[in-house]
């Protein structure tokens, strides 16, 4: 049985389809300016009430208190992409800090860029661990990750043995990297912006940071476009490990003191910045850039609260509404991108 | 649908050429299930072959083995007369063979074009994708399928038709020699299908190996010169479609004469069981009035769209209404309420059994105690042992083909699924029964089984209304069909009255009044 319905003509479907497909891809760009637009307000309002928040230093200050996080959402928006979550990034981080101070202030004399290569080697092989597990093992990474993060908390705690060790066992050349600038830039600040940089770059024009989209918008079709999905996987988990090891380093250098704690409950900022940022918690979708974004609207909220005298405790329950926010609004976005996507289809005739 | 003139002629062809791919003597087994036998196949460049067999005869495993999914245990696979061994889907891709599957497995997220060239994509300098190349070939290769799809746009949201076209179009961009289509109209519209169906011919004509599995077989001897029909995880019969007739090959197939696949008993008719007054639902449907009595089929037949499950979706009161009553053993029934409707005796088999049907990671004991679940409750808990009990006297009376009826439902072909449908409503002795489609996707066999039983029912004096898209199907099985198009019922036709022509004739807008003789 069959209807033969009046078929619009090609050029005619083709360009109302041309159309529709720009208004889906502001629709999708918008998180991105969406993010800016409310880090504006935010800005904006502080700045009304104390000029002083926008002070180059106070910028600087603002952006250096980001990018820790920021760098540790680079690995997370990997893992989140392809429908996993790295909840084990704290530990990491408090691992490596923990590890690169003592190893720098044991061997005085030690180039900063072999503890920062131990760094990364040592967040890259917790990364294996949690790949290996969830990627080989088929154990949902939820509960891989929670448990590696009190193995790697635990593992820290083992090795520090309640000692701390302080900015004057450090050498000067870390402490340098911690606070020192390049073209007014903090390093911190610079080395954030270029791994989001060139992290946004493959994911967006490389065939490995496609198919990470395609194994977490649709694993089963994946497998059966022939995509290495354990492996890819297991990459993904292997550089968020990199990132987190990184970025634990690089919190020694910044913070010069590190004890067992460093980076405690990190995991939770992190994804929060990343869901905040517009990744789809359930993968498939969203940007490091946007998730980079989500970590400094959200550390901002945190300052700009400070300077406006709110009380502290009120901080957790802005970051909380905004996630919940958050997510209403791609839920709604989703929906109306959904319908629309089906009336042109309709439409069309195809 | 003609048949077409030239098919002696791809006959001959065929003859001068030898099979580009040949799968000889390939057997599967799942654990001690041994889903394939004997399966052979050979396919010919420019000829469309089509498989058909039984749900659960092997035709999904060979598929899979083609496809690389599945690796045989034993046999071999020869393309242009060379071994080849596939060690997963992108081997099969590489060697010229794609799949299109009953529902293409899509990324919603992403592009059509990078659907289309996932893994794939055109590179420029330095292995970066070359985005514009890839949409200009998409956009070529919708232009030789003529079908205006988008390429920027996501795959969210595509029907299930154009989710085909986008695989087809996959198929092309990479050259495949032969492709695999795996019950690709079972939930296409006619128009959709007679598309599909052009598309396939013109990749015949370009000398592509075509495999087409369907369970229409009309759409078989329209499409298709060759056939293969397994059964039991055998090849049984390969030969040219010439010559043959439906009844032939549905004989083959099931191995056994089908007396009958419509055995409509005579039943009394009763009392009103059901009546629908005027019955409306803003631009969906308007001013539908019908009553179903005890012991009859009423068949309600239109085309996709023509608001047929959502009158019945209605009456049980899983959507709203914005006016109209429906009334069942007298009683009115309030809106909005299934709870009601089950309660006054209603029982409804939705068209989706996956989605609607069942809980498809729950046993099948489970699943057929679902809607009987207050009446087994003996204090604050289900005994597992009533559940059992329950499930096997069910199974045993449909005939439920099973291992162990605390496997999951999943684990079931398309008929024994149903089934199961069916005895959870069954369970609860409804006497009024709505079945949306009730032999989709099924196979033969199981199909006459499932009619057997409402035919059964009816007997019993239980009211059925029957909401089918197959024309055979409502012709043989109803005792009255109404027919609906736009949202109205345009034809009451009685069991005499009713032929395919006249039901086809109210289904595109023509009320009986204007039927001329």
């Amino acid at each position: 049985m069959s209807v033969t319905v009046d078929r619009p003509e090609w050029e005619a479907a083709e360009e109302r389809s041309r159309r529709g497909s720009h208004l889906v891809e502001v629709a999708l760009r918008i998180r991105e300016l969406g993010i800016l637009l409310v880090l504006g307000l935010v800005v904006a309002v502080t700045a009304a009430y104390n000029p002083r928040f926008l002070s180059a230093q106070s910028i600087r200050d603002l952006l250096l208190n980001a990018s820790i996080i920021a760098l540790l959402t680079v690995g997370q928006t990997l893992v989140v992409i392809t429908r996993n979550v790295d909840l084990s990034v704290g530990s990491v981080l408090g691992l490596s800090a923990f590890m690169t101070g003592d190893l720098l202030a044991g061997h005085q004399g030690l180039p900063i860029v072999v503890a920062l290569l131990a760094g990364i080697v040592l967040g890259a092989a917790c990364g294996a661990v949690n790949g290996a597990v969830t990627a080989i093992g088929r154990v949902p990474s939820l509960v891989v990750t929670l448990g590696t993060l009190y193995v790697f908390r635990g593992i820290d705690f083992g090795w520090a043995g309640g000692r701390q060790i302080n900015a004057s066992n450090l050498p000067d050349s870390l402490l340098a990297l911690g606070s020192g600038r390049i073209l007014g830039v903090p390093y911190l600040v610079a080395i954030t912006v270029v791994l989001v940089a060139v992290t946004a770059y493959v994911l967006r024009s490389y065939r490995s940071g496609r198919e990470l989209y395609a194994i977490g918008s649709n694993p089963d079709a994946a497998v059966l476009a022939g995509i290495p999905v354990g492996r890819r996987v297991f990459a993904a988990f292997v550089l968020s490990g990199a990132v987190a090891g990184l970025a634990g380093m690089l919190w020694t250098a910044r913070y010069g003191t590190v004890d067992a704690t460093a980076g405690t409950g990190f995991e939770l900022q992190v994804i929060s910045a990343v869901v905040v940022g517009g990744v789809a918690i359930f993968g498939g979708s969203g940007s490091v850039v946007g998730a980079a974004l989500g970590a400094l609207l959200l550390s901002t909220i945190g300052s700009a609260l400070v300077v406006l005298k709110v009380p502290s405790f009120w901080q957790q329950a802005i970051v909380g509404a905004l996630l919940i926010g958050a997510i209403a609004l791609d839920r709604w976005v989703g929906l109306r991108i959904a319908a629309a996507l089906r009336q042109r289809s309709i439409r069309s005739g195809s | 649908m003609a048949q077409r003139d030239d098919r002696g002629a791809a006959q001959s062809a065929e003859t001068s050429s030898g099979p580009r791919l040949v799968l000889e003597h390939a057997s599967k087994s799942f654990g001690s299930v041994r889903a394939l036998e004997d399966g052979s196949i050979e396919l010919y460049p420019g000829q469309t072959h089509a498989l058909v067999g039984e749900n659960g005869a092997g035709k999904s495993t060979l598929v899979k083995i083609l496809a690389g999914v599945h690796r045989p245990d034993s046999g071999r696979l020869l393309l242009e007369g060379r071994e080849l061994r596939l060690h997963g889907p992108a081997d099969a891709r590489d060697a010229g063979i794609a799949v299109i599957y009953q529902e293409p497995t899509l990324f919603p997220d992403l592009s059509v074009a990078e659907n289309i060239f996932m893994g794939r994509q055109p590179l420029a300098a330095g292995r970066r994708i070359d985005a514009r190349a890839m949409r200009d070939q998409v956009e070529a290769l919708m232009q030789r399928l003529g079908v205006p799809l988008d390429p920027s746009r996501p795959a969210r949201g595509l029907s299930i038709a154009d989710q085909q076209i986008v695989e087809i179009a996959k198929a092309l961009s990479f050259d495949a020699q032969v492709i695999v289509m795996d019950e690709p109209t079972a939930a296409l519209s006619g128009a959709e299908v007679e598309r599909l169906f052009s598309v396939a011919r013109t990749l015949q004509d370009h000398g592509a190996a075509v495999l087409f599995i369907s369970h229409r077989l009309d759409e078989v001897f329209a499409l298709c010169q060759r056939v293969t029909v397994m059964r039991d995880g055998r090849q049984v019969f390969t030969g040219p479609l010439e010559g043959l007739s439906t009844d032939d090959l549905i004989r083959r197939m099931v191995g056994r004469e089908l007396d009958a696949l419509y055995p409509k008993q005579e039943a009394t008719r009763g009392d009103v069981a059901l009546s629908v007054r005027r019955l409306t639902r803003e631009g969906v449907f308007t001013d539908v009035s019908f009553d179903l009595h005890h012991g009859e089929i009423v068949g309600l037949a239109g085309l996709v769209g023509a608001g047929r499950s959502e009158v019945a979706r209605a009456a049980f009161g899983i959507d709203r209404r914005d006016a109209g009553e429906v009334i069942v053993e007298g009683r009115q029934l309030p809106p909005g309420s299934p709870t009601a409707a089950m309660a006054a005796g209603m029982g409804f088999v939705p068209e989706d059994r996956r989605e609607q049907g069942l809980v498809m990671d729950l046993s099948i004991a489970r699943n057929a105690s679902l809607a009987s679940l207050g009446r087994l409750r003996r204090g604050l808990f289900i005994r597992d042992a009533d559940e059992r009990r329950l499930a096997a006297d069910w199974a045993a009376r449909l005939q439920l083909r099973y291992a162990h009826l605390s496997d999951p439902v999943s684990a079931l072909s398309g008929g024994n699924q149903q089934k199961v449908v069916l005895s959870k409503w069954l369970a609860r002795r409804p006497t009024v029964l709505i079945v949306d489609e009730p032999t989709r996707g099924i196979d033969v066999g199981a199909k006459a089984e499932v009619h057997r039983l409402l035919s059964d029912l009816a007997g019993q004096g239980v009211a059925v209304l029957m909401i089918s898209s197959e024309l055979p199907e409502i012709l043989g099985m109803a005792d009255r069909v109404l027919v609906m198009h736009e949202g109205r019922l345009t034809a009451q036709l009685s069991r005499q009255e009713a032929t395919e022509e006249r039901v086809m004739f109210a289904a595109t807008g023509h009320t009986t009044t204007e039927v001329g003789g």
